[in-house]
């Protein structure tokens, strides 16, 4: 073997070109791979994976207990975390997560021109924006439904009672994960896509959940305490969690898990159809976002 | 067979009217896109990569035309854009491969093309760190890799030399005529300055207020002119008197002196001139178009 790297000239590609179903997949895989910071450097993955593992611990630890009083004979062991209560209880986190890596997959091409390089490829502008928002609905979804299936392995493992109400209320409860990846998702990106610097990103995507959050929360206080619990309850519109909880309760037939739940009637119909809109005009306002874009 | 024809193609942008009634046949080869900021360039590569739509005309690349079968052209062409447009944080080969599979490579093939592409424009080891600490010059070479990584069979490079230090500019454009030549791609390169590509294209589009001015071989443009340069180390004034009696037209410019060519016997005339005269000939030499004369013309 020689140390000369002899110049083996230019060969050309014959293979096969997987046009683009595979072109949209492949951008789809390597957002979700940004979105926990994969292929990146080192620096980049310590935010998600750091949340992650923060996430799975309430999980672990309700596990731990349950297994504990079980087993130390306590007589009545006591209960798991509800399935369909996980992303309610920790939204903070999830919040967190979302302000951290939104801007990661909305910005970043807008910032860096890169997206004229993804519309000269064998893609359509609507492409690039579902693979954009599947990847991070995905990678959401990860992060949410991985705890409550620890939660449901726990309840397997510990024998727990009812087991068959547990696994309805399991996979209703992964269905509820889904809606929130995809109403969290499509806000977070819109937000992000609007912001060009990562910085500021996320703290309009911080800024968007904490002043929904707390605009909400007095609503309902001042609501509450002039018994006009109409008011209180069509409030949960107005926060994302609140809103998907009250799709959970009305569409899944879940135990309420927000402050309130969705107003009866015509409540839980309204909740579930301002989720559908928050998805469709995400995805409209992020094509006509990133269609000006790819023009420039 | 023309790669790129275009049919009184022309552009409304709101206000301004970016290429007018432009119609040109481009054979396979490097061609040139010469004109000013503004001339239309970038608007043209992005109708012909099915970006824009034209608000009057029609445009076909590789027989395909942009409107109805854009995917299909985005699958067979490169694009390298002016601007920059590289993630800082992902390392060459990380986004070069990414790249090659949203053109439709399979994993595999991507890899490889990778390498062998990243190898081609002159990135060797530097290729595995973020290219956010890359220089001008080796960003260059990135953006080109991933408009040939997917071996197209035309590519549109548009201001490549942009920014480049003497030294990069030659070797990017050594690396063009390579593209043309070995590599056997077809490329449409712009540039607002004219030297530049005349050495490396084999035809040139020279368009101006979107408008086409001049599209022919570059060949054409550098033809013979017709005028004898000749130069004589002292007694220019004596040469020229002698040749004016021979009967010949001579026009003095600097140290030469330029003379019509009237026939074969024009170089005999100037050979025995100067021997009779006892002269010292620096030089005789068929004087060649300067393209820069379209301009000036």
């Amino acid at each position: 073997m020689t140390s000369v790297i002899h110049d083996i000239g230019y060969r050309h590609y014959d293979g096969p070109r997987l046009g683009r179903g595979y072109a949209v997949r492949s951008l789809f895989v390597h957002n979700l791979r940004a979105a926990y910071g994969l292929g990146r450097p080192a620096k980049a993955k310590i935010m998600p994976f750091l949340l992650f593992a923060i996430m799975l611990l309430p999980a672990a630890i309700s596990v731990a207990i349950t297994a504990f009083s079980a087993s130390a004979g306590l007589g009545k062991s006591l209960p798991l975390i509800r399935y369909s209560a996980y992303a309610v209880y920790l939204q903070p986190l999830i919040a967190i997560f979302l302000a951290a890596q939104a801007p990661v997959l909305a910005s970043r091409d807008l910032r860096f021109h890169v997206t004229p390089l993804y519309f000269s490829r064998p893609l359509s502008r609507l492409d690039y924006v579902l693979a954009k928002y599947g990847a991070v609905a995905t990678a959401l979804l990860i992060l949410l439904a991985t705890p409550v299936t620890i939660v449901f392995i726990g309840a397997l493992a510990t024998e727990q009672k009812h087991l068959d109400t547990h696994t309805v209320q399991f996979l209703a409860a992964l269905g509820g994960c889904v809606i929130f990846a995809l109403v969290l998702g499509g806000i977070g990106l819109v937000v992000a896509a609007f912001t060009p610097r990562r910085g500021f990103g996320v703290t309009a995507v911080m800024a968007v959940y904490l002043l929904s959050s707390a605009a909400v929360a007095s609503v309902q206080g001042i609501a509450e305490s002039q018994t006009r619990f109409g008011i209180a309850r069509w409030a949960g519109l107005f926060t994302p969690f609140d809103l998907v909880d009250g799709v959970q309760v009305w569409a899944l037939r879940l135990k309420q898990s927000a402050p309130e739940p969705p107003p009866s009637g015509l409540g839980g119909p309204v909740f579930t159809l301002a989720c559908a809109a928050i998805v469709a005009g995400s995805l409209a306002i992020l094509y006509l976002r990133f269609r000006k874009a790819g023009a420039q | 067979m023309s790669i790129i024809a275009t049919r009184g193609l022309g552009k409304q942008f709101p206000g301004v009217l970016a290429l007018d009634e432009l119609t040109i046949d481009i054979e396979p080869g490097v061609v040139g896109l010469v004109g000013a900021n503004g001339a239309g360039k970038s608007t043209l590569i992005k109708i012909l990569l099915g970006l824009l739509e034209p608000s009057r005309g029609q445009a076909s690349v590789l027989g395909l035309d942009t409107v109805r079968e854009s995917v299909k052209i985005r699958e067979l062409v490169g694009y390298m854009p002016e601007h920059d447009c590289l993630p800082p944080d992902l390392s060459a080969t990380e986004f070069i491969v990414h790249m090659a599979r949203v053109s439709g490579l399979p994993a595999t093939a991507a890899r490889e093309r990778s390498a062998d592409t990243l190898r081609h424009v002159g990135l060797y080891e530097e290729r595995y760190r973020p290219i956010g600490g890359y220089s001008t010059g080796m960003r260059q070479r990135v953006k080109l890799a991933q408009a040939l990584v997917h071996d197209p069979k035309l590519v549109f490079l548009d201001e490549p030399t942009n920014g480049l230090d003497p030294a990069g500019r030659e070797e990017m454009l050594a690396l063009i005529k390579r593209i043309g030549g070995q590599f056997g791609i077809s490329v449409l390169v712009t540039s607002h300055l004219l030297g530049e590509l005349e050495r490396v294209a084999d035809h040139l589009v020279i368009i101006d207020g979107g408008r086409l001015l001049r599209s022919q071989a570059v060949a054409t443009f550098t033809q013979a002119s017709g005028v004898l340069a000749v130069e004589v180390e002292e007694d220019l004034d004596k040469l020229g008197h002698r040749l004016v009696e021979a009967g010949l037209r001579v026009h003095p410019d600097g140290r030469l002196l330029l003379i019509d060519i009237a026939g074969e016997t024009t170089y005999d005339v100037v050979r025995d001139s100067v021997a009779d005269l006892g002269l010292a000939l620096v030089r005789m030499e068929n004087r060649r178009h300067r393209i820069e004369e379209v301009f000036s013309a």
